[in-house]
């Protein structure tokens, strides 16, 4: 069963209730929210994923709850809590939907040290995966939106998750986030996808969620093997252009980017250096959309690297 | 009975567990604070190969993160003994380090927000000093507080290293001074040990290591790692327990600091909770299985149980409110704890000085 084949109705009791226990890659999550509004726009981003029985075991039992006593009428809020700790200051209450994204990017960042958690997007060709580690702004949500809708397979827009034993990509294909212009331009570029309603004033300014494409759900299993990592820059009116970059700053690149790389200590190194060996590594100049699938197709053309 | 106390006493009993009891295992545990070392014991029952995938990951990513807490320790110790050098003081850790340092069973699995350091009294402003020249900084309290800590308190208010972050804890005794227990710290100081290969960095005697955590665990009133400490203290008490004739002379040593009285305590619950084997000889001696207590035995059995929704009842409240009162009770001389909650209740303080694995971040960095 997945969480389309519940009604509306049903998800959102749920939602209120006992949670919606569902299945994000490697990790089973509950969800649950006392803001209702959030229903509707979560049962779209996650649609495809599989719902988990009640007897299985869950990774994050996650909620989103509003505030209590005035605080519910005066400026609502909402608080984000797993299993009853709350890592997070309270936000407003429109912006409950993103926090619950953010949040459980936390609770994957802060509970894994069993695998290579890399700030990063990930695509997947194939059994082929490119890996797109960089600083916000950088416009590599974008990319990694644009390339979901072109035929690409979203592993994960957020973070990327290797595994320590294989050095392969575990998928997530939860929503991708989008900011500011952004939002604009993928609806433009990819009118069939489904996007929130933007949330404005977070400190990342407006952001919308992304739903992922349904096929790249149904595989969310399939691991994939680095093979490009690829720095991207967005630069108003550039052309696109793919440099080479050596193997050390590739190495620094993806080590600045893991979230865990530090707390892994030698098995992080390795990991990194794994990946670095397996991967093409290029910095990546673009602007417009079209010309930067167009070079990950060729990429992907190439052949083995 | 808690779950995660059952599996602690009695490990192989996860192999009967159910997906769902694994889920609450593992929330329970992570409440705890004891992923890491609940990896250790199964693993060293022999039940590796009997944890699920899904719990095993969680379970490792404590030891991993207890691992690279350890590494750092290492580290921070050779800076920290480096420091101390110029002022002519040894390096002596309490706590989680020491166990580290001394590479005993309890650094297994064992996190720790900060470093607990001793130096003597009388030398308590040349080791700040020598400490600030080496970058560590005291963190910013009002003068209330900084009378505090400086005049009522067993430790200087907490230092933080201003580039390494890790956050210091300078002792000068191991209970405050305005306390009913009145441990001499100089004892302390003249018993601990070098660390082998490690000259300039030492420790505190087992025993004392012991009687520390004891004394800790009995007069604080911070309930969320209390069964971590008890954790700590039976795995102590079991290196202790390899020679017999230690027990004797850590109960000599416990009347000589003024703390047979939170030993006694100690092994009543290890003994009880965690089925610590402590000779009978010893617990008659201390009366340590006695009745009589039946509000202590209320409170410590709730504060003892993993801090976990699951494990609450309705006496919770009233047991982890209870502790707070009597670590205050055990602290201070009434007149002073009326005066220090009287200022307190007038002017609360205005940030929470809670850090940890909790502390309240902005959910924008997580994303």
């Amino acid at each position: 069963m997945i969480v389309r084949d519940l009604s509306p109705a049903t998800f959102r009791e749920r939602l209120a209730g006992k949670g919606i226990r569902l299945a994000a890659g490697p990790f089973n999550c509950r969800l649950q929210s006392g803001v209702s509004e959030i229903a509707d726009e979560l049962a779209i981003l996650y649609a495809h994923h599989p719902l988990i029985d009640d007897s299985e075991f869950v990774d994050f039992h996650v909620a989103i709850e509003p505030g209590r006593g005035l605080r519910r009428w005066l400026k609502p809020q909402a608080h984000f809590v797993v299993d009853a700790v709350e890592p997070f200051t309270p936000l407003p209450r429109p912006q409950a939907l993103p926090m619950m994204e953010w949040g459980l990017n936390w609770c994957i960042t802060a509970y894994s040290q069993h695998i290579l958690v890399i700030h990063a997007a990930s695509v997947a060709k194939g059994n082929r995966a490119a890996i797109l580690p960089a600083p916000p702004g950088s416009g590599k949500s974008t990319l990694c939106a644009a390339l979901v809708n072109r035929g690409w397979r979203l592993l994960s827009d957020e973070l990327t998750l290797i595994n320590l034993q294989t050095g392969d990509v575990m998928g997530l294909a939860r929503p991708v986030n989008l900011k500011n212009a952004s939002i604009d331009i993928i609806r433009a570029y990819a009118p069939d996808a489904f996007l929130t309603r933007p949330v404005h004033d977070t400190t990342k300014g407006t952001v919308a969620m992304m739903a992922p494409p349904e096929a790249s759900v149904r595989a969310v299993n399939t691991p994939a093997r680095p093979a490009w990592m690829v720095l991207p820059r967005y630069r108003a009116g550039s052309e696109a252009t793919l440099t080479p970059m050596g193997n050390g700053t590739a190495l620094m690149q993806i080590a600045d980017n893991a979230m865990n790389y530090h707390i892994l200590g030698t098995r992080g190194f390795e990991a990194v250096g794994r990946m670095v060996d397996e991967c093409r590594s290029y910095s990546f100049e673009y602007s417009r959309l079209d010309d930067a699938i167009a070079i990950f197709d060729r990429l992907a053309a190439e052949g083995t690297p | 009975m808690s779950l995660l106390l059952r599996i602690l006493r009695q490990p192989t009993e996860v192999r009967r567990l159910s997906p769902t009891e694994w889920d609450l295992l593992i929330r329970q545990t992570r409440h705890a604070n004891l992923l890491g070392r609940l990896y250790h014991r199964l693993k060293a029952a022999g039940v590796e190969a009997d944890m699920p995938a899904r719990p095993r990951n969680h379970l490792l990513s404590g030891a991993v993160m207890a691992d690279r807490q350890h590494h750092s320790i290492r580290h921070e110790a050779l800076f920290l003994r480096d420091g101390l050098a110029r002022a002519g003081l040894p390096l002596i850790l309490l706590k989680g380090a020491a166990y580290v340092m001394a590479g005993l069973p309890a650094a297994q699995g064992r996190l720790f927000a900060d470093v607990d350091i001793l130096v003597p009294r009388a030398r308590l402003a040349d080791a700040e000093s020598a400490l600030m020249l080496t970058g560590w900084t005291s963190s910013t309290l009002d003068a209330y507080d900084q009378r505090y800590y400086r005049q009522w308190m067993h430790e200087l208010p907490a230092m933080q290293h201003m580039f390494r972050g890790t956050a210091l804890d300078v002792h000068h005794t191991i209970l405050p001074p305005t306390s009913r227990l009145k441990p001499d710290a100089a004892l302390l100081i003249e018993d601990s040990i070098e660390v082998p290969g490690l000259p300039g960095v030492r420790t505190l005697s087992l025993a004392d290591l012991i009687l520390h955590s004891a004394a800790h665990l009995f007069h604080e009133g911070e309930p969320d790692n209390l069964l971590r400490d008890l954790t700590d203290l039976d795995l102590l008490l079991r290196r202790l327990a390899e020679n017999d004739s230690q027990w004797d002379a850590l109960l000599a040593r416990a009347i000589r600091l003024q703390l047979d009285g939170p030993l006694r305590l100690a092994l009543r619950y290890t003994h009880r909770l965690l089925l610590t084997p402590v000779p009978a000889r010893i617990l008659d001696t201390l009366g340590c299985l006695k009745g009589g207590q039946p509000i202590l035995d209320a409170m410590y059995e709730r504060v003892l149980r993993p801090q976990h929704p699951s494990t609450r009842d309705w006496l919770t409240p009233a047991a982890r409110k209870l502790l707070y009162v009597r670590a205050h009770w055990l602290r201070m001389p009434p007149h002073l704890l009326a005066y220090h909650l009287a200022h307190k209740a007038i002017f609360p303080p205005k940030t929470r000085s809670i850090t940890g694995p909790t502390e309240a971040v902005n959910a924008n960095k997580a994303a």
